[in-house]
Parts: structure tokens; sequence; C-alpha cells
């Protein structure tokens, strides 16, 4: 029988499907919210003695409509325009049927969108997104981005109330539209990914169904618009990263790094799918910061073994990438790549002269991996220490002790 | 249907365009004002004297109103004119924003009505 971590697991895993649903159901987005809410306390009462549902999904769609219904009844404080809608929709016997999904009229789809909507700040965007897609809590993401979880609270809030308010319209944009309204949302996607990959604090190496959201996602956004070479190039390089979750950790929960990892436990099949669109979208050539990440992830994959790596096209795809994209983040992983082709010596040069990235762990780790290799062991372990104190992620705080301890 | 306030705002003190500019832009609001109004998505909609015409009057304490000469807000930024549109959303409401700011060349912003 399932226990409560199990419930919440399997809840959580289906929450961003079911709230999409349930807006479209009840065109209220709190409303919805609230009504899974529910559906999640009776999933915590009942699931453990009956066990997990078929349709996890289902039931919970079910189970948060009739919750909604109720509510509304209860509540004399909705807007009339909500109770009429649900009333309506109830006397019509229609409702959101958990079966029907189909991949462009993908509820979660729509819901995205609503979520990237240009009318909403970025930083709105992206939250919302991950609050009600991906399922997050409110403190996870304010972790993510680093702002206290008051301020993103805050900042969920007012991006529903101008949603509801200015009436934001609950659909997926017009073929005319989608290019300008595509960018946003291939952001959040990125975003999700990259909070399942490596969560920004807690003990869980991996968040697979945040990843497997997160692909999910990109690959509806290929098929609707498949004529992007940005979207492909996204599902390209989640497909590569997502390629080496067997190998990310070893049995016992630990961090191995990209060098280290066992390469026959790489999942072929997404290995050949991800290459199999970089090299669609080298075809295309109209390069962009996705197709560029994926064609470096591919030089990777292509390497039999870590001392096969080709470096130099790597230090090439990321003088591209700087180009389009100059950031000092990039500018940390291209002195990476530097230090396999002209020594670690050049490349600590490179990242001490990066400006901005102090509060940066990872900045910290790979001055602590240079200053090793050049033969500075105790700048090294101070490097380590100061990469320490800037990541909450367990299982990088011990990879981290580790590298400290053999100095 | 939601209904919107497209304001437009100019900046006071910004020198006047040509004259030959201004009636190239009446001419562009007319022509929006005919397109809004065919569509049926038309409320009301004005131009507004420049802000030093205005007069504000205060009337929240006890005793005497007080009434000033000029306008509320002492910013550059002063509301020219504005249209009023019920639309089905946002989106429609934008559309005609983004065609408003063109014909007036302006800023327009894009605030919904409270529901009754």
């Amino acid at each position: 029988m399932p226990e409560t971590g199990d419930v919440e697991r399997a809840f959580r895993r289906e929450s961003g499907r079911a709230v999409a649903s349930l807006v479209r159901f009840f065109g209220d987005i709190d409303l919805a919210e609230e009504a899974v809410q529910d559906a999640f306390v009776v999933a915590l009462q009942t699931w453990p003695a009956t066990g997990l549902p078929p349709s996890p999904a289902g039931w919970i769609i079910t189970t948060a409509r009739n919750r909604g219904l109720d509510r509304v009844r209860r509540e004399s404080s909705r807007t009339g325009r909500e109770a009429e809608a649900v009333r309506l929709q109830e006397a019509r016997g229609t409702g959101p049927d958990p079966q029907d999904v189909g991949p462009v009229a993908d509820d979660s789809l729509r819901l995205i969108f609503t979520c990237c909507h240009p009318a909403l700040a970025p930083s709105a965007q992206v939250a919302l997104t991950l609050r009600l897609v991906a399922g997050l809590q409110t403190p996870e993401i304010a972790k993510a981005f680093l702002v206290p979880e008051p301020t993103m609270a805050q900042r969920l809030v007012r991006a529903k109330h101008k949603i509801r308010a200015a009436n934001i319209p609950y659909r997926v944009p017009r073929d005319a539209e989608l290019p300008d309204r595509l960018p946003p949302v291939l952001a959040v996607v990125y975003l999700v990914f990259n909070e399942g990959y490596l969560p920004s604090s807690g003990d869980e190496l991996v968040r697979a169904q945040l990843c497997a959201e997160a692909i999910r996602l990109a690959r509806l956004l290929v098929e609707l618009l498949p004529d992007e070479p940005e979207v492909h190039g996204l599902l390209a390089l989640l497909l590569l990263v997502e390629s080496r979750r067997a190998a990310r950790a070893d049995g016992a929960g630990r961090l191995v790094r990209l060098a280290e990892q066992d390469r026959s436990q790489w999942d072929a099949s997404m290995i050949a799918e991800g290459q199999t669109l970089v090299r669609g979208c080298l075809r295309r050539n109209q390069p962009g910061p996705y197709q560029i990440q994926a064609a470096i992830a591919a030089v990777h994959s292509d390497a039999p073994t870590a001392a096969d790596t080709d470096w130099s096209q790597i230090v090439a795809l990321y003088d591209q990438l700087l180009a389009l994209t100059p950031s000092p983040v990039v500018a940390l992983n291209r002195a990476v790549a530097v230090a396999e082709v002209e020594g670690p010596a050049v490349a600590l040069g490179l990242v001490d002269g990066l400006a901005g990235l102090d509060g940066y762990h990872l900045w910290h780790a790979v001055r602590g991996d240079l200053l090793e290799r050049v033969g500075r062991p105790d700048d090294a372990a101070a490097a380590f220490a100061a990469a320490l104190e800037r990541t909450d992620n367990g299982a990088e705080r011990d990879l981290l002790r580790a590298r400290r301890s053999v100095l | 249907m939601p209904q919107y306030l497209l304001s437009v705002h100019m900046v006071e003190g910004e020198p006047s365009p040509p004259e030959d500019v201004v009636q190239d832009m009446y001419a562009a609001v007319d022509r929006f004002n005919a397109k809004v109004q065919e569509a049926g998505v038309w409320v009301f909609a004005g131009g507004l004297h420049p802000a030093d015409t205005a007069t504000v009057v205060d009337n929240t304490k006890g005793g005497d109103p007080i009434v000033t000469d000029g306008p509320f807000s002492e910013a550059k930024e002063q509301i020219g004119g504005f249209w009023i549109v019920e639309v089905a959303d946002l989106d429609d409401a934008l559309k005609w924003a983004t065609e408003a700011s063109a014909a007036c060349q302006g800023k327009v912003e894009v605030r919904p009505f409270q529901s009754e």
C-alpha cells in the first residue's frame, strides 16, 4: 500500500495536467488550484488504504472538479460569471474528460502559453509556469531564483490576479502569433528541466518527473511548431542531457562528474534521437542558443570515452554560443573546455577574469578543479570550501567535500 | 464582455510635431476610430485638451471643497485621450491598442475595467 511519500510523488506527477484541465473547466486559476489541493487532501486520506488509482490523473481531475463545484456552490462571493459558466457546463454535462487529451489540444500547452503571456513580466512567466504546470511549491521556486519566499509568493499572487483582472485568455496563440510567443515558453521549459535535473536544494539528486514533463512539453512544441529550429534544438538538448541520467549518480546516489561517468549507462536511444535532431538543425543552418548547446551535448555523446572527447570542437561551439549569448556563465563553461585544449593554467586565467560570479557555486568549483590541476592544493581547498557555502544541494555538497578531502 | 480603457499618454514639454504630421495623425486616428466602430467594439472615445486646462476638486475633508488649477499629477507624462472598447479578452484589446498607438503616435496603456 502506498505511503504518504508515494502519494505525494504520484500526485505531484499528475497535478500539473489536472490544474491545466481544470483551468479550462472553471475558467479560474485560483479555483482550479484550490480544487486540486482539495483533491490532494482526499488522496492522502484514501490512497494509502485503497492503493493508487489506475489513472491518477483521471482520479484527480474528477475529484478536483467535484470539489471545485462544491466550492463554487458554497462561496457566494464568487463572481456571477464563473458560477454561471460552471452551471452551464454542469447542465450540458460537459467537462474535462480525463482521457481526452490530444497532442495539440493539450491543456498543458494552453496553460504554458497563458503563463508565458507577454502581458506578464518574464519573472512572473517563469514562476507561474513552474507553479501551475510543473507543480513546484513556492519555496522551491524561490530557491531556484534566489529570491525570498514572500517575494516569490507575492509575484505569483500578482500574476494570477492580472490574468484574472485583465482577462488574459486561456488558449494556444494563433499561428501568426506563435513565433513571437515562443521564446519565453522555451526559456521556461528549459528552466523546468534544469530544476528537475539538478534541484536547487534538498538531497534528491534528480527529480525525474520534472525532466519528463519538460521533455513532454518540448515534444509537444516540436509537433506544434515543426519549422522553428530552436524548438528542435531545445528538445535535442534535453534528450541528450537526460540520456546521462543513469550514469550521473552512483549506487549510493552520489554525483558522478561527466569525465568519470560509465558511458555504457547512457541511454542510447535518447542519444540517437538527440543527435538526429542536431543534424537536422545543422542542415537548416539557422543557429540559435539551444541548438548550439545541443550540438555541444552531442559532441560529448559522440565520445565513447571521456578521453575521446573532441574538445576543440566544443570550444569552437562555445565561441559561437558566446557570440550569440554573451554571459559570464557561458564564458565559464567555455573555459572548462579550454582547459582540455590549452591546459588548466590558461583556463584559470580566463576564469579568474570573469566578473560577477562570486555567488555562483560552480565558478568556485571550477576554480577549485583548475587550481588543483596547476598544483595549488591550498587555494583549491579554499575554492571548494567557497563552493560548499554557496549550494544547498546534498549531492553536490558531497561531491565538493570529497574533492576537498583528497587535497 | 470585458471593457478596457486604452489611454494615450504624452510627455508634456516635448516639441509638437510639424503641422502636416499632426494632420496625418488626425487622419490616421479618424480611420482607426471608424474601424473600431465598424467592428462593433466602440464604447466611447475622445481627445483631451492639454493638462494645463484641467482643474482638480478635493472634497475629501469636511468643510469647503478645495478647487485647484492644473492636473492631478505633477508628472510630465499626462493623459491626452482615450478609447473605451468592449472586446472578448486582453489579446483583442492589445491588438486594438497596437493600431491605436501607431495611429496617434503615442504609448497606449491598456487597463481593464472592474466588472459589475
